[in-house]
């Protein structure tokens, strides 16, 4: 079990440190990053006092290093547009990111694994049949139109549900659901798949020849069998999610982190946005290493490879 | 046999109705069959023939596109087709038991095998935990598994295949049941672990008094265990009675021609080779696995392969036998070059084979051929029977043209028809598959023949047509054959000489009445003395047939 | 030996079923798939639409008509001169939509053939080598994953100038995983299959058995990734230009047109509603289409 965990971590180290290089890495692609701060007519004298102020006149591994000795230690410098420190901007927006995040897997998970498993347990029955439409129909709707929909809907119309803004808990509601039904779709097509496997395989059949109850077989032996895939998937939706929060919060104007960087990239602060790639990649990291560590719980298979 | 034995099961007029469009219309028509206290029956058919069926049935583990029309199935003398599944659910793992025939895949990977035994007392006991668990760890003893305190708490992942098999017959056993069911158990285990299983059984039916209902398509087997042998062919029910009339007075054609196809030492003094010229040498064969040291684990070395020598002489058949894990498939994949050796040489008519650089591989491909075991898997269900035929003579620079001639020659000696050519592989059957894939390595004109477990996977009767095939083939064009089976049965019937593999060595060689007759090994008289039915000899179908007629 | 009798007996003839190849047993299932059939026929519809977009839209997609802004459409009591009723700027919804389609089949389409090149090949070369090289590919798709996509999008057309190429090129990039994580699996699984040894055997060269022997088993798989790739793709082109930082104005993007008409949502919310149909209707069908596709070619179901 150590050593299993020791190799995740490993492993996720290295793409922690790839994903900090491209990170970095992205504010040179387009070119030099002091034109783009000085702007299109910015004259030669300009560019230079930017290129100083900013040390963007040291050599790139120089600067990356620097970069992310400070970024370990919390530090992320100082946004080129708000002339605040970058950290100070996303650490006081995170928890609102995070909140959404979780009461949207919540959401989620909480309705995908009840329909998952009922229209695995009665293929083709009229839930069934319900469960997959809301799937497909699901995966369609585009999710910042829905959000839209929803602000109609509620706001406009019935004047129940705060439009913008993220003062009350209500505020957070029809994001929840926003949020929370792009990853419902994929989370349910697993449980359902995964719980149909399960059901017919060998186990389950030994199960039942011992003469356990349905209900025994259902969740002692079939459920945690099928789960374990769901826990993975569950993650990197979880990852996905904080990536969708910008496209969410710039709809519903939610003040998170999500908003934060559409407002950093429309106005082209570069470290800002340097900074919340990284944190965000960061948190998928980290969900997907606590997946894998709940997943070896769960099978001890895993454990010993 | 005495009268005090009650019957168990009673199975009367069952029939089971198969889905619409299926290529019959009943799985089981009119079954009738008894399993009495301390009697074992061994239901025997080869695939499809619905004897699984019927034990599924009896459990109430029916697939729902399976539904019983007719007959009752009486246990204890209620009918098991009326109960309710609840009222099923009850008599399942406490008074009926059952035992499967994958042992890989029957126990929960998430539990602990003590877990799973113990949920059988909970379900159908009032006992408490601490004598759950005595239960469980005497079970564990009575299954003869080793240290039951440590088996108890492991994951079945960290048991073997027989192991775990003891596992579930020791679920099967844990309420003492009045009928135990087993569905093809020892299928999937080696032939020593299957003669303990056996054994256990025998032991069972004294011990226990349970009637037991053996499935099974092996007639050794049969021969092993049996009381009482009931004969299925596609759904009904051809032949039924004691083990000794069925085994050696078979009466229907069927399982006359089944019996027929058990494989026997038949050949006496085989054709001399000793002067023949070498067409292949192995010399001092190695071959390691490693796993690449992680951070946190050390490096793992496997000795697949430890200093295999071999001389192969032309028209010889060398059969090498071996269990599961012996070495043999990775020495096959060595000498085909599929795998790259670490040590020794194998030589072909002259050449160091096993050095030939990649490069120039190709053209030394053609001299060593190959067929594999999995019937279905070793043909591209996306690709035409003749574009997978001449696939070798293209690719060694032959016209198209040219070879699909040659394809057509090729499809006549396996007796296919020649409209093959154009059709995909999901059109034929196991055995078709296989004669197709003898065609396809015979297209580049191969001197060295080698069959990897090229039969195991077919029913009997295919079986021995696709080995006379092969022994027929192999006369004509003057081939060398390597056969490759777990089966010493087959070894026997077709090889001229043996070579017994353990743990990646060669233990035992000589001509092949010598190794079965007078073995020298530890190991081989171990593996010869598991092999079933020892003490049944074959019948002679054809004088039967003659006094009959 | 099969684990239970419920499978098919082996015939001792050949089936005498009519001969059909499998290609014409999957183009029979497809003709009896009806789910598959009619989202086959609306992208259909849709590909015409945005190939003979010119010819059909009724006025020029990019002229603004100060006088006519705003004007419902046709069945909410509008002009009949404007089926689908005007933008904020008086441009024709109907010719707006018909040009838009272009766009987004177009980014859609582009992105996922860069993306399917790319995730093809490396999950092809994972999966048959295995290995280092298995071992690069795998640590390559972890880092692809850890970076949130719609952020990485986003800076890159900031960065590199919001244009329908650098939008493609950017999903294109972005958008590999899946191709490269499902056919990995399945080369790796076919690369253990009996018949590649065989045509190793028969002295087949690598370049030879990924054409004729994996590639073949692996094409359903692959359109039914590249469906859900491509809706994807059209989703986040869409995502991308509403946030304003994919395709610019004027150009006639569904995305774009939701996000101009973002402005108006409290009286005109019609404005959002059709173009977010019209993207609605597009996606679902190529994901039923994707799912169709599943259900032929693996015919127990889709399960």
């Amino acid at each position: 079990m150590v050593r299993f965990i020791l190799t995740k971590l490993v492993m996720a180290a290295m793409v922690a440190l790839t994903v900090s290089i491209i990170s970095f890495g992205l504010v040179y692609m387009a070119g030099d990053p002091a034109i783009a701060l000085a702007g299109e007519t910015a004259t030669d004298e300009e560019i230079a006092v930017i290129r100083e102020q900013y040390g963007f006149d040291r050599p790139i591994p120089v600067q990356y290093l620097d970069w992310l000795g400070s970024a370990v230690r919390g530090d992320f410098g100082i946004s080129y547009y708000y002339n605040m420190p970058v950290s100070d901007m996303i650490f006081s927006r995170l928890g609102t990111t995070v909140t959404l995040g979780l009461c949207a897997i919540s959401f989620a998970l909480l309705i995908s694994l009840p329909m998952g498993v009922l229209s695995a347990i009665k293929p083709n029955s009229l839930l069934d049949r319900v469960a997959v439409f809301i799937a497909v129909v699901g995966e369609a709707i585009p999710s910042f139109w829905f959000g839209l929909l929803l602000i109609v809907l509620f706001s406009i119309n019935l004047g129940w549900l705060p439009a913008s803004g993220s003062d009350s808990w209500q505020s957070f509601i029809m994001p929840t659901i926003v949020l929370g039904y792009y990853a419902t779709p994929a989370l349910m097509r697993l449980t359902r798949a995964g719980m149909i496997d399960v059901l017919s395989s060998d186990y389950i059949r030994t199960a039942k020849a011992k003469g356990l109850r349905p209900r025994k077989v259902l969740f002692k032996h079939a459920l945690r069998n099928a789960v374990i895939p769901v826990v993975s998937l569950a993650a990197v939706q979880m990852g996905f999610m904080l990536g969708g929060s910008i496209v969410t919060e710039t709809v519903f104007a939610l003040h998170g982190a999500g908003f934060l960087a559409w407002q950093s990239i429309s106005r082209n602060d570069l470290s800002t946005m340097q900074a919340l790639i990284l944190i965000f990649s960061m948190f998928y990291i980290v969900f997907t290493f606590l997946a894998d560590v709940l997943n070896a719980w769960l099978d001890p298979r895993l454990r010993s490879g | 046999m005495s009268d005090t034995q009650d019957t168990v099961l009673s199975i009367r007029n069952l029939t089971i109705d198969l889905p619409e469009g299926g290529d019959r219309p009943h799985a089981v028509e009119n079954l009738n069959l008894d399993v009495k206290r301390n009697e074992i029956v061994c239901i025997v058919g080869e695939s499809g023939s619905g004897k699984s069926i019927t034990s599924f049935t009896t459990m109430g583990l029916l697939p729902r596109v399976l539904k019983p029309s007719q007959g009752e199935v009486l246990f204890e003398g209620t009918d098991v087709l009326k109960l309710s599944d609840k009222q099923h659910s009850k008599l399942r793992g406490n008074r009926m038991a059952m035992i499967f025939q994958e042992p890989m895949s029957a126990l929960n990977p998430c539990y602990t095998v003590g877990d799973q035994i113990e949920e059988v007392f909970a379900t159908h006991s009032s006992m408490t935990k601490s004598e759950r668990r005595a239960r469980t760890i005497k079970l564990l003893d009575e299954v003869h598994l080793p240290e039951p305190e440590r088996i108890y708490h492991s994951f079945p992942h960290q048991l073997s295949g027989g192991q775990r098999q003891r596992i579930v017959i020791a679920i099967a056993l844990a309420m003492d049941p009045a009928l135990l069911i087993a569905d093809e158990p020892t299928t999937a285990l080696d032939v020593t672990t299957q003669a303990q299983i056996l054994s256990l059984f025998k032991q069972l039916k004294e011990t226990h008094s349970a009637g037991i209902m053996f499935v099974t398509h092996d007639f050794d087997v049969v021969a092993e265990i049996a009381d009482r042998v009931v004969v299925m062919q596609k759904g009904l029910v051809v032949e039924q009675g004691t083990a000794d009339e069925v085994l050696n007075r078979p009466k229907h054609p069927y399982t006359r021609q089944l019996i027929d196809a058990v494989p026997r030492r038949t050949r006496e003094a085989p054709p001399s080779i000793e002067g023949n010229e070498v067409v292949m040498k192995v010399v001092a064969l190695e071959k390691t696995f490693h796993t690449s040291r992680t951070l946190f684990a050390p490096a793992r070395t496997v000795k697949a392969v430890q200093d295999v020598n071999l001389t192969i002489r032309k028209g010889e058949t060398l059969g090498i036998v071996g269990e599961s894990g012996s070495g043999k498939s990775t020495l096959v994949r060595c000498l085909i070059r599929l795998t790259d050796i670490d040590d020794g040489a194998v030589w072909i008519g002259g050449k160091e084979f096993s050095r030939v650089p990649r490069g120039q591989l190709h053209d030394w491909r053609k001299k060593i051929q190959i067929i594999f075991q999995d019937p279905y898997g070793s043909l591209n269900p996306r690709r035409t029977i003749g574009d997978q035929l001449v696939e070798g003579p293209v690719n060694f620079g032959v016209p198209r043209k040219v070879a699909m001639q040659k394809a057509r020659e090729l499809l006549r000696i396996v007796r296919m028809e020649q409209d093959a050519l154009h059709r995909y592989p999901n059109q034929f059957s196991g055995g078709q598959r296989q004669r197709i894939c003898i065609a396809r390595a015979l297209m580049v004109e191969p001197e060295i023949l080698i069959a990897d477990e090229s039969v195991s996977a077919l029913d009997v009767s295919v079986q021995k047509e696709v080995l006379n095939l092969l022994a027929e083939i192999k006369e004509e064009m003057g081939l060398t054959m390597l056969f490759i089976t777990h089966d010493l049965r087959v070894a026997a019937q077709v090889s001229d000489n043996i070579v017994v593999m353990n743990k990646g060595q060669i233990v035992e060689r000589g001509n092949a009445d010598q190794v079965f007759s007078n073995p020298q090994n530890d190991y081989t008289k171990k593996l010869l003395a598991a092999m079933p039915g020892q003490g049944w000899e074959v019948p002679d179908i054809a004088a039967l047939e003659r006094a009959g007629a | 030996m099969s684990t239970t009798d419920t499978s098919a007996p082996e015939g001792k003839t050949v089936t005498q079923k009519k001969e059909i190849t499998p290609r014409q047993a999957l183009i029979k299932r497809a003709l009896k798939n009806r789910n598959l059939m009619v989202s086959g026929g609306i992208l259909l519809l849709i590909v015409l639409i945005a190939i003979f977009a010119p010819l059909l839209a009724p006025h020029d997609p990019y002229k603004q008509n100060l006088l006519a802004r705003m004007v419902r459409p046709a069945f909410m009591g509008g002009d009949s001169k404007h089926l689908l009723g005007t933008d904020a700027l008086g441009r024709d919804m109907l010719s707006r939509l018909l040009y838009g389609a272009r766009v987004s089949l177009g980014v859609g389409l582009l992105a996922t053939l860069m993306s399917g090149i790319i995730g093809t090949t490396m999950g092809l070369l994972a999966g048959y080598f295995g290995g280092r090289i298995d071992q690069v590919v795998q640590f390559l798709i972890n880092v692809r994953l850890a970076l949130p996509a719609i952020l990485v999008a986003l800076a890159c057309v900031s960065l590199f100038g919001g244009s329908i190429t650098v939008v493609t090129i950017t999903l294109g990039l972005l958008l590999w995983d899946r191709f490269a994580v499902v056919i990995r699996a399945a080369t790796m699984q076919l690369r253990n299959m009996e018949y590649v040894a065989a045509a190793e055997v028969l002295g087949a060269r690598m370049p030879r058995i990924l054409r004729k022997d994996i590639l073949p088993n692996v094409t359903s798989q692959l359109v039914v990734i590249a469906s859900l790739e491509m809706a994807s793709a059209i989703m986040l082109e869409a995502g991308l230009s509403f946030l304003g930082l994919g395709v610019q104005p004027p150009t006639p993007s569904w995305g774009l047109m939701i996000s101009e008409g973002k402005e108006m949502l409290l009286f005109e919310s019609w404005l959002i509603t059709i173009p977010g149909i019209c993207l609605f209707v597009l996606v679902f069908a190529i994901n039923v289409f994707g799912d169709g596709i599943r259900d032929i070619s693996s015919p127990e179901g889709r399960n």
